[in-house]
């Protein structure tokens, strides 16, 4: 190969590179631009929580990240890779979506509203991915599958339907079938915000645990207590920018900006 | 005398609990049932004495080999025009639902086409349709060289075209079923298919159809009954369905209506036959969503009345 090294696709990110680095990233919906210059970086093993007033384009970002929503300006690598494009050649080549469908398969996601499958117990939901994307043989995903559940707590659940779980144990099959893919990083979209009070406390459990086995998470939430107590950083969205983001203690317990202030002063 | 009982009240009376209940009798609704029941007795025996009506005709003809070689041809249009229906209106509802605009635009085509036009105009155009192109060739493209060629009444007889009429019209039914099946399937599953790494053909096959079933099978099971009904209707190019094979009957000894009532009474013993695999097929793909259908859903089936 005559390429330079520096256009050569990385395999991985190496382990000092960022898993998620963001440079100016853009987004419009019609005429809303909802990203209006996006710059964060997630290091390896980090915890980064995203925070801010609904409408501020913390989901979409994350979506991003998924390549669910395509960026209209900006950069976005993730994993090392331009998100939906190979770099050859000092071009950009879109991806076919085998190809993305591909590098998803490395990014957990976690949504607001679980979307489970409903019509597979919670261990097939855990297996799916394995089975079908991994071509693991089924013995050893629901192996697998079990000792996840029993992580989550949920190993007495396997056989049942998401219809019959609670919010918080449905929202906890959803992290076991993300982890199922020995996933690089995970990506949380408001996790507990479709839920009961009562329930929010084991999920957030779930996720503490996470974070200090040294899981990779990128977290959009509203939970201000969770992010000071967890995450290595906090960032706070406004209007499609972060206006600040740093140390979780400095960001939400001292907030520089104004923007920042107000919004604390809501939610607290 | 007992002291005990209390002063405003008799030693006679029992508690409230005891009272006797008496319940309200439906006069109203019990005459206006003996009413119906006395027309319906009436009329059934008015019908049923008819003398035209011919009884022993229609035992002659029930059984009749005849009868069970149109049957046979019956069940077997109903079953392959509606595989043929699913299969191909899945195509087309895929189609429908593409990115690709070529695609969406033959797919809405087809459906226009062959939704607005009659049934039987299609049946009597497949029937004839050696009228529209007498002869079909195979040939080497771009040479002389002829592989095949036949008439094209030899290679679609009537039960062909009889197929292809009713199997090419439920592909438009069918799709417009599929479509929306599918679009009632949340976004969000489509998304946590994609963010596991399924590919697009996968999260049709494994996420999104499956669980558009419940929405897609009990209009198929309407569909499969209006297609076998439908079959009546290619015996106007002699289709050799259990409709043609007796209505040649009765064009030759004119025992119309015996012969319509053995037509009935086989369609009502098919079409009641049929209430059975479509509801197991509804409870085959509600779990998860019905909590009672995880289990035994043939037995269910067969057994479908259970008091609540």
């Amino acid at each position: 190969m005559t390429a330079p090294a520096t256009d050569a696709p990385l395999a991985h990110a190496g382990p000092e590179d960022p898993l998620v680095d963001a440079r100016g990233v853009v987004k419009s919906f019609g005429s809303t631009q909802v990203l209006q210059g996006i710059d964060l970086a997630v290091q390896p093993g980090q915890v980064v929580c995203l925070l801010g007033p609904s409408g501020s384009g913390k989901s979409t970002f994350l979506r991003c990240v998924n390549h669910l929503e395509r960026i209209d300006g900006g950069r976005l690598l993730v994993n090392g890779h331009d998100v939906g494009y190979e770099k050859r050649r000092g071009k950009l080549y879109e991806l076919s979506e085998r190809r993305i469908a591909r590098r998803r398969a490395d990014i957990g996601m976690v949504f607001q509203r679980f979307n489970l499958f409903p019509h597979r117990t919670a261990l097939e939901n855990v297996m799916e991915g394995p089975v079908v994307v991994r071509r693991r043989a089924r013995t050893e995903a629901a192996d697998r599958g079990r000792e996840l559940l029993d992580r989550v707590g949920l190993a007495d659940k396997a056989s049942s339907y998401p219809s019959q779980l609670s919010g918080g144990q449905q929202q906890r099959v959803a992290i076991a079938r993300a982890l199922a893919m020995d996933p690089r990083l995970l990506l949380f979209d408001e996790p507990t915000s479709a839920l009961d009070p009562e329930l929010v406390g084991e999920v957030l459990d779930v996720m503490r645990d996470l974070a200090a086995d040294g899981m990779t998470m990128l977290v959009v939430t509203h939970e201000v207590g969770f992010a000071r107590e967890v995450a290595d950083v906090a960032a706070f969205m406004a209007d499609g920018v972060i206006v600040e983001s740093g140390d979780p203690r400095q960001v939400l317990g001292d907030p520089r900006h104004e923007r920042t202030q107000s919004f604390l002063a809501r939610v607290l | 005398m007992p002291t005990t009982v209390a002063p405003h009240e008799p030693a006679t009376t029992p508690t409230d609990a005891q009272l006797p209940v008496v319940p309200l009798r439906h006069w109203g609704r019990f005459t206006v049932g003996a009413l119906v029941l006395a027309v319906s007795v009436w009329f059934l025996l008015a019908v049923g004495r008819n003398p035209n009506l011919d009884w022993p005709t229609v035992g002659e003809y029930l059984f009749a080999p005849l009868t069970f070689r149109g049957l046979f041809v019956t069940v077997w249009l109903t079953f392959a025009g509606m595989v043929m229906g699913i299969v191909g209106g899945t195509v087309v509802a895929v189609m429908r639902l593409s990115s690709n605009p070529v695609l969406r635009v033959v797919a809405g085509v087809y459906i226009w086409a062959f939704r607005g036009t009659p049934i039987l105009i299609q049946i009597i155009f497949w029937g004839f349709l050696g009228a529209f192109i007498p002869t079909i060739s195979v040939t080497v493209p771009f040479t002389d060289v002829v592989l095949f060629s036949a008439p094209t009444s030899q290679l679609v007889p009537a039960t062909v075209a009889a197929l292809l009429a009713l199997g090419l019209n439920e592909v438009a039914y069918a799709a417009e079923i599929v479509r929306a099946g599918i679009q009632s399937i949340d976004k969000g599953q489509t998304e946590a298919a994609k963010s596991l790494g399924l590919t697009p053909a996968q999260t049709l096959r494994r996420v999104v159809l499956p669980q558009a079933m419940r929405v897609i099978v009990p209009p198929m099971g309407n569909e499969t009954l209006t297609m076998l009904k439908t079959t009546a209707l290619v015996s106007v190019i002699a289709g050799q369905d259990l409709m043609s094979n007796l209505q040649a009957v009765y064009a030759q000894n004119f025992k119309v209506i015996p012969l319509l009532i053995v037509a009935s009474i086989w369609f009502l013993v098919l079409t009641t036959l049929l209430t059975v695999p479509q509801r197991w097929l509804e409870q085959r793909f509600g779990r998860g969503v019905d909590p009672g259908a995880t289990r035994r859903p043939l037995s269910r089936a067969l057994m479908p009345r259970r008091t609540r």
